[in-house]
């Protein structure tokens, strides 16, 4: 088959494409298509992958070499991030904010949320929530600690809390 | 909410599999997703047990107030044995991800929550705190987007989600953040597969920001002919432009699919009704099938059915199959312990068989 644009060559790329419900395929030749921009490897990529590598060449390149983090709250550093693609915690979000900037545009083409809006809870059901999972957390570290007094105490103020959020 | 052994619970998680719902000769099921994570606690990768022990408890104290979950179903997944683990991942319920990686051992602290009455529940401590999931039957984005959006914005107004003026809900791999919504639809393409026309498909929705995966999704092997298509990004749209979308093309796939049909029965009747043929009878009558085997069997008596060239089973049926002739069901239904391979072929076969001759009119009737 040759190509639709040139009508020289065999094409090879064969792209189709959905517009206005309506399905066509253009049949291109690899120099045709590198002309308008497409690369037939190119889909087979993980995007993850490309944006990870890209963000490790970027801090490289970058003159002034501002190596953001570790994230002071999970310590994830980049080192991390690139190799597992997974951050450690929101607050990583505002640390790596402008490399992840980057990272979000391409992989969705976007760096803003166009979703629901989220409205946290009421602020005293969740400073309530805080405080329990803050209580919680020592709880477990009392218990570990094998300080039963201090981890009763705890109880106790874990329940009266319980007992506020469920009147 | 009290822990329950899902065992106890007749076919749970499995209400998709009745065949109720819009296209559903084409398309077997949706699902989706939504990831969301607490303020206040490192992502999953970085939570340490007394992290994941907190966030379990906090979720579980608002289930009780959180319809439909209430009075849902509550299970344990890191108490739970490995076959148990297992079914659950054969019923597509859970994710890799939250029974353990080689189904071994389960991250701790890690739950399932299922509704009673509705196909809607949550994952906790999977990659991210919580994922909320709803499987339905067929063909319907905006039904199942439905069931999980309420579920949202009951949970979301209890708990302290992590969310960013601009990046919206933060989650711990930056493909999913924003909306943190994924929506999949499996659906069975053997007359685009027939007629050579899938690669174009599936070029042109990974265009169109779609992306395919096979039957256990990320990374699986398509089998079967059967084809999870689902929204590659979540952030820069709202979630009803992201369901629209994909209502709109896989609608479009499941019409190009039932041309590819039309055109297969007119142009190569014979050819189509010996493959359907064949693939009934090797089912009613193997004595030994492997899972892929089974599947590309039951792709073509499913192919059959939609097509009106035999007249039974229903496709509950071939649903029922798809999922109970796996290896941790039929382990399960034995009741013996870990099969070998050649084994759970045969005991795969058995199984088919009767539930083939069980679907069967008895004579006279």
């Amino acid at each position: 088959m040759l190509c639709d644009n040139c009508a020289q060559n065999e094409a090879e790329v064969h792209l189709t494409q959905i517009v206005d419900n309506e399905m066509t395929t253009v049949h291109l030749c690899p120099s045709c298509a590198a002309e308008k921009g497409l690369d037939a490897g190119s889909a087979k990529n993980l995007p993850l992958s490309d944006f990870l590598a890209q963000m490790g060449q970027a801090a490289v390149t970058e003159e002034e070499r501002v190596v953001a983090g570790p994230c002071t709250y999970c310590h994830t550093t980049v080192d991390d991030f690139r190799r597992s693609g997974r951050l450690g915690c929101p607050h990583c979000y505002s640390v790596y904010e402008s490399q992840l900037r980057a990272i979000l545009r391409r992989i969705h083409g976007s760096t803003y949320h166009l979703g629901k809006v989220y409205v946290p809870p009421a602020s005293e059901a969740a400073d309530r929530a805080a405080r329990l999972a803050g209580l919680r957390r020592k709880l477990q570290q009392a218990v570990e600690a094998e300080d039963f007094e201090r981890a009763a105490m705890i109880r106790d103020q874990i329940r009266e809390l319980e007992a506020a959020i469920d009147a | 909410m009290m822990p329950l052994d899902f065992r106890s619970v007749p076919d749970f998680g499995l209400a998709w599999l009745d065949a109720s719902g819009p296209d559903c000769d084409i398309a077997l099921s949706t699902r989706v997703r939504i990831a969301r994570n607490l303020q206040g606690y490192p992502f999953s990768v970085r939570a340490k047990p007394a992290d994941r022990e907190a966030i379990l408890s906090t979720v579980q104290d608002v289930l009780d107030r959180t319809p439909p979950v209430a009075n849902g179903i509550f299970v344990n997944i890191d108490r739970l044995d490995s076959r148990g683990r297992l079914l659950l991942l054969e019923r597509h319920l859970v994710s890799r991800e939250l029974v353990g990686q080689d189904g071994s051992e389960a991250p701790s602290s890690s739950a399932l929550v299922a509704s009673s009455d509705q196909p809607v529940g949550l994952m906790i401590n999977e990659e991210d705190h919580l994922r909320l999931q709803s499987l339905t039957s067929g063909f319907s984005p905006r039904q199942t987007w439905g069931l999980v959006d309420s579920l949202d914005e009951e949970l979301g107004s209890q708990l302290p989600y992590a969310f960013h003026h601009e990046f919206g809900h933060l989650t711990s791999c930056p493909t999913n953040c924003g909306t943190g919504l994924r929506a999949s639809v499996l659906i069975h393409l053997p007359g685009l597969v027939l007629t050579k026309e899938i690669n174009k498909v599936l070029q042109g929705i990974s265009q169109v920001g779609l992306t395919f995966r096979g039957l256990y999704g990320e990374g699986s092997e398509v089998v079967g002919n059967l084809f999870q298509i689902s929204n590659q990004t979540t952030l820069g749209k709202s979630e009803e432009d992201l369901i629209d979308h994909l209502q709109k093309i896989v609608g479009q796939v499941v019409e190009y699919e039932r041309q590819a049909r039309a055109v297969l029965v007119r142009d190569a009747t014979n050819v189509i009704e010996d493959k359907v043929w064949r693939a009934f009878g090797l089912l009613r009558h193997a004595r030994s099938l492997g899972f892929d085997e089974l599947m590309n069997l039951l792709s073509g008596v499913r192919l059959g059915l939609s097509l009106k060239l035999i007249a039974g089973p229903r496709v509950y049926v071939l649903n029922r199959i798809m999922i109970f002739a796996q290896n941790a069901h039929l382990e399960e239904a034995g009741g013996a312990g870990t099969l070998s391979g050649p084994e759970l072929d045969i005991q795969r076969a058995i199984y088919v068989r009767s539930a083939l001759a069980e679907a069967e009119p008895s004579p006279g009737s």
